[in-house]
Parts: structure tokens; sequence; C-alpha cells
């Protein structure tokens, strides 16, 4: 016990995520004292509502970032797949579940195909994800004929539907959020295959040479990140009870700037899932309080960006003095 | 020694959040509010929007909140932004909407919070999903410079491009169609030898001239969607030594576009108000803070034909007064 005691200090300052937690509570408690609005519960579960879709984005990046690659065609997959979910099941008058399960499917489809263009011919993620990015935004522009898709059946929005804990609404897709996080922190944490990720990231080299099928593994990240993405989709969906064939452009970068605020470093091999959901609230925190505020938008993006390099130049210096 | 980090970053939260205590209970007060949501922060017609709200919401002691998608066509944002304004407290939010279809939700969940929704500039689909429109018959808009191009062109044969905006965009399609019934052919007339879209750039729309030309040398008028579309178009014809004889007419009356009029690169425009837009629906929701009466129906905030090479029979106004009225 002694020794657990001496070390949490340490161990709290050396986890990646302990600067981000500690950046998101000060944030927090600067907007509470500045917008009597800010600290509720109704606004609290607004901020996790408006956070979930390029949070959950964010995790099928972190995964990709840990093994010390990108995704840069993420926004652009889940648009396609909440085009496809939408279309099938209003155009195409497919029973919704199955249109869900066609969108799922397409995304984790564009996930296999990343992870087999990085693998087989080994070329760089950017690379790879770019392309992509371009080819999914045209796909979906020519599928859906530019047209937003509305009048969508209950399934494809139950998500945005709310349950009462106290006198807040939460919506359904907010906890499924949260359940997301808590199920990768696991997985990343607690299994094999978590420890075969962060080793692939740290050492590709090493990594297969202590028997870890490393060309396996980057296929399955790729994949299941790809599937997350259609969760995402149907978040997206579901919160904004249209598909949108303009969806998603800027959350490629957006769910870049969580994975990097919650610690993670960019160079793989480094990082908490649970930090990629404290780096998307501070997101989501910083936006909100300061529209309470009334400080206009354009300054939350000013902030954003500061804010991001601060990230990683307190990864940069920590690592630096670990050594 | 390991327990002092955290202390100094307690003090350091405390200092953080003491220096933003003192003006923090300020925003409680009982000025109402007003939310502008745009479509981008940076276009100059949405600058003028904000700066015409800015100037309205002093005057009738409302406190203006700001916010605008990232780019053309960001739905997310605005939802976002919606959530937040009506989180804060707002009477009512102005918005022109980037996606008028897929708004309609997080509209309707504003309006059953209380708040007065007013579309600026661009109606939404249904156009009665919010309270009211204030905005810019952009099918007359068209139809202006269309009679005005039949008058111009005085009876030489026309071959048309349209440099348009982009697919499934309502205002761009107004404007195209009410061009066309102004200049008085119906749709896919042959007379039309050129259409591209342009997404009111600059140099797509020199690209899409270019393109044009290519396909059909002899076009000697020109539709634009705005001005910028317009000027890439003289550029493109400038290139190709045909800026003398062919006519360009345009749509919105930003005050680089009515500069153009009155040095002769685009002969007309129609120019439209987003000043007036915005202080119009500033006043609509300060009328329903006092008095809970809430703007309903649409407005037409007006629209003028501005040349200096008037035509018999079209009503205009000169550059001088286009200069004194417009924005950007």
């Amino acid at each position: 016990m002694a020794v657990m005691e001496a070390t949490l200090p340490r161990r709290l300052i050396t986890t990646p995520v302990a600067g981000p937690a500690i950046a998101l509570v000060l944030a927090c408690l600067f907007f509470a004292l500045n917008s009597p609005q800010f600290l509720t519960g109704p606004n609290f579960s607004l901020i996790i509502q408006q956070v979930m879709v390029v949070g959950t984005l964010a995790i099928g990046q972190t995964l990709i970032i840990l093994t010390a690659g990108i995704d840069l065609a993420c926004g652009a997959i889940m648009a396609f797949g909440g085009i496809v979910m939408t279309k099938l099941a209003v155009d195409s008058g497919l029973p919704p579940l199955l249109a869900v399960a066609a969108g799922l499917a397409v995304c984790a489809g564009f996930g296999l195909v990343n992870g087999l263009l990085v693998m087989k011919i080994s070329l760089p993620p950017f690379i790879v994800t770019l392309g992509m990015l371009n080819v999914v935004f045209a796909l979906t522009h020519i599928y859906s004929n530019e047209q937003t898709i509305t009048d969508l059946p209950p399934l494809l929005t139950f998500l945005g539907q709310t349950f009462q804990i106290g006198q807040t609404n939460v919506t359904y897709g907010s906890l499924l959020t949260i359940l997301l996080f808590l199920l990768f922190a696991y997985l990343l944490g607690s299994t094999a295959w978590g420890r075969h990720v962060y080793a692939l990231g740290n050492s590709p080299e090493v990594a297969r040479l202590t028997g870890i099928r490393t060309g396996r593994l980057t296929v399955g990240v790729y994949t299941l990140a790809g599937l997350v993405y259609g969760i995402a989709a149907l978040l997206l969906v579901s919160r904004t009870g249209v598909g949108d064939p303009q969806a998603g452009q800027t959350d490629n970068l957006d769910s870049i700037t969580a994975v990097v605020l919650g610690g993670t470093s960019l160079f793989g091999g480094r990082g908490l899932v649970i930090g990629t959901l404290v780096g998307a609230l501070i997101v989501g925190v910083f936006r909100n309080g300061l529209q309470l505020m009334g400080v206009p938008s354009i300054y939350q993006t000013l902030i954003t960006g500061v804010l991001v390099i601060l990230a990683v130049a307190v990864d940069q210096l920590s690592r630096r003095r670990n050594r | 020694m390991n327990v002092r980090i955290p202390a100094g970053l307690l003090i350091t939260a405390l200092l953080v959040t003491g220096c933003g205590g003192g003006g923090g209970t300020q925003t409680a007060t009982t000025t109402p509010k007003v939310g502008l949501i745009t479509k981008t922060e940076t276009n100059p017609f949405f600058v003028k929007m904000k700066e015409g709200a800015q100037k309205s919401a002093q005057a009738n002691g409302l406190e203006l909140m700001t916010a605008a998608g990232k780019f053309d066509g960001d739905n997310a944002s605005q939802i976002t932004a919606i959530e937040n304004m009506v989180a804060a407290g707002v009477k009512g939010i102005l918005i022109t909407a980037n996606d008028t279809k897929a708004i309609v939700p997080a509209i309707k969940k504003a309006r059953d919070a209380g708040v007065l929704v007013i579309a600026l500039d661009t109606p939404t689909e249904p156009q009665d999903a919010t309270d009211a429109l204030f905005a810019t018959d952009n099918f007359k808009a068209g139809e202006l410079i269309g009679q005005y191009a039949k008058a111009a062109m005085a009876g030489k044969p026309a071959k048309i491009a349209t440099l348009d905006l982009a697919p499934g965009i309502t205002v761009g399609q107004l404007r195209h169609d009410g061009f066309l019934k102004g200049f008085g052919v119906p749709a896919g007339d042959p007379s039309v030898v050129c259409s591209q879209d342009t997404q009111g750039d600059q140099s797509k729309g020199q690209t899409a001239m270019e393109n044009c030309l290519q396909k059909a040398p002899d076009i000697n008028l020109v539709y634009t969607i705005n001005e910028p579309a317009a000027m890439g178009a003289y550029t493109a014809l400038k290139a190709k030594g045909r800026e003398k004889d062919v006519l360009i007419v345009s749509v919105d009356g930003g005050c680089a576009g009515v500069k153009a009029v009155q040095s002769g690169q685009i002969a007309a425009t129609s120019q439209q108000y987003p000043l007036k837009m915005a202080e119009d629906g500033v006043k609509a929701v300060s009328e329903f803070a006092k008095s809970g009466k809430k703007a309903s129906g649409y407005t037409d905030t007006g629209v003028t034909l501005v040349t200096d090479k008037s035509v018999s029979g079209v009503e205009a106004k000169d550059t001088a007064f286009g200069l004194a009225n417009c924005w950007g």
C-alpha cells in the first residue's frame, strides 16, 4: 500500500490524460463562474450530445493513431454511411434495421480497404486516407444526388430520443457514446489485442519479432475503426434527423483535434481512449461556454487552435523529461 | 515533494477562475438576447449582415450573440449554435441556413422552446419551418437582369452562358429561372449554350467561362450567380479579347461588384440588402421580447437593378446609388 501511495502522484503526472483532465475541469470552473446557464444538468447533457458524433469518430481515430497511422477519411466515411442508411430506409423502403446494418457494413468496408492499402502496398496512411477522403466524398454526392434525405423512420432517430435522469433529458446516443468509450478503454487497456495495438504503434518491427501478426492487426484496426464510423453515422443521423450529404467535412480534423487534446501521441503507441473523450469534451465545453458568454464562434476556432498546440507541446516536454 | 504539483495546479485553478469571476454575474442581467447564425464568418455579405444586426441590437437594447458554420453547407455547426443559443436563453434567432432541409428539426426544437426563429436571406424547406422570412426575392432579382439583358441585346440573337451556383441550392435555381423568365426564353432553350456551376467563386467562374468559350466561342451574353463569378467570367473573356462584345449581367450588389459595374466590366447587377434583412430581423425579435407578438410570413427586403447603361422600359438606379447602398 505504501508503495502505491508513493507512486500515485507520479503516475498522475506521467499519465497522458492528467493534463487534459485538469484543463477540462479548469475550463468548466471558468465557464461556471462566467455564465449562470453553464453549470446545469440540461446544459451538460447538451454538450455531450454536441460532442458525441465527433467523439465517436475520434474513438476510431484513436485506434488508428495508436498504430502510428492517421485517418483523414473518417468524416467522409461517416457521411456516406449516413446517406446509405437514410436512403435505403426512405427511398428504397428497406426495413430500417437492415438499412442501418448496410450502413455499418459499408463503413467497415471502407475501413477494410484503407487497412488493406496500408498493409499490402505499404502506402502511408496519410496518402491512403487522403485519397479515400476524396473518393468517398464524391461517392456521397453522386449516390445522394446532392439531396438531403428527410422523413426518417423512428428507428433511425431513436438514438436522438431522450430519457430522464432526475430533471435532465439525456439522449440514448449520449449513453451509447459513453458506453463505447468504456468498451474501447477496456479493449485497449485489458486485453491482449489492446497490448498488441500499443506494441504495433511503438515499433512495428519489434511487434512483428515478438510474434504479433502485424499485417492482420493493422487491417483489423482500420476495419474496426470503419465500423465505429458507422456507429457515428447513426448517431449523426439521429441527432440531425436527416441524411445530409454535406455532413462531416471538417470532422476528420476535428476528430484528430480531440485525440491530440486528449494527450495521445501522433507518433503512435502512447495515449488512452478516455483521453480522447476528455479532448472532445474540451472542444465542446469551450464552444458551448463561449457561446453562452456571447463570444463569436470564430474565437472558438482560435482557442481550439491554441489548445492543440499547447497539448502537443506538453506531450513533447513530458517525453523529454521522462528520458 | 510529489504533493506540491497538484497543490500548485489547484492554486492556478483558483487564480484562473477567480479572474473570470468578477464579470460573471453581469450576464444574468435582464437584457434580452438575440442570436444571429450566418452561413460562414468570412463572406462579406454576412459581415454586413452582422453589422446591421449589431447596430439594430444596440438601438433596440438587445444583446447580440453570433455564430456561423465553418464552411458553406456546414449544417452541424449551425445546429450546435441553435442549441447553445437556446440554452443561453435568447428570445429570437435569425438564421441563414446552410442546409435548408437539414436544419429544420433543430429549428423546430428551438421554436418548441418558445424562441422566435426568423430565416434571413435563405428560406427553409418548408418555408413555414421558421416563424418568418426576411429575404430578397431571388426570382425577381434574376428577372430584372433578364429583362435588362433582353432590352440591351436589342434584338440581336443571343448565345447565353449561365454561370450558376451549385446543384440543389434554391437561391441559385431561383435566380437562374428568374433570369430566363425575364429574358423570355423557356428552360432548356437552345439559346442557352452553356451552363456551369461556380459555387459563386471567382476562380471557378473563370474556369467555367473558359470551358464555355471552348464549347461555344460565339457566346455574347453571360448570366452569373454573383459578381465574383462575373469577374471570373470577365477575366476569361478578356484573355480571349472578347470583353467588349459580351454582355455580363449578375446578381448581389456587393461593393466590389458595383465598382465593376461602374467600370463597365459588368453591365448590370441586381442589388440585395443584407443589412436591412438583419436590421428588420432584430427589430422583430425586439418587438417579440416587448409585446410577445411574433413576426410571420415573408417580408421582401427589396432588390434594385444597378447599371450606368440604362435601357428603356426597365427601371434602374445608377452606380452612385449602388455604391451608397452596397455591402462588403
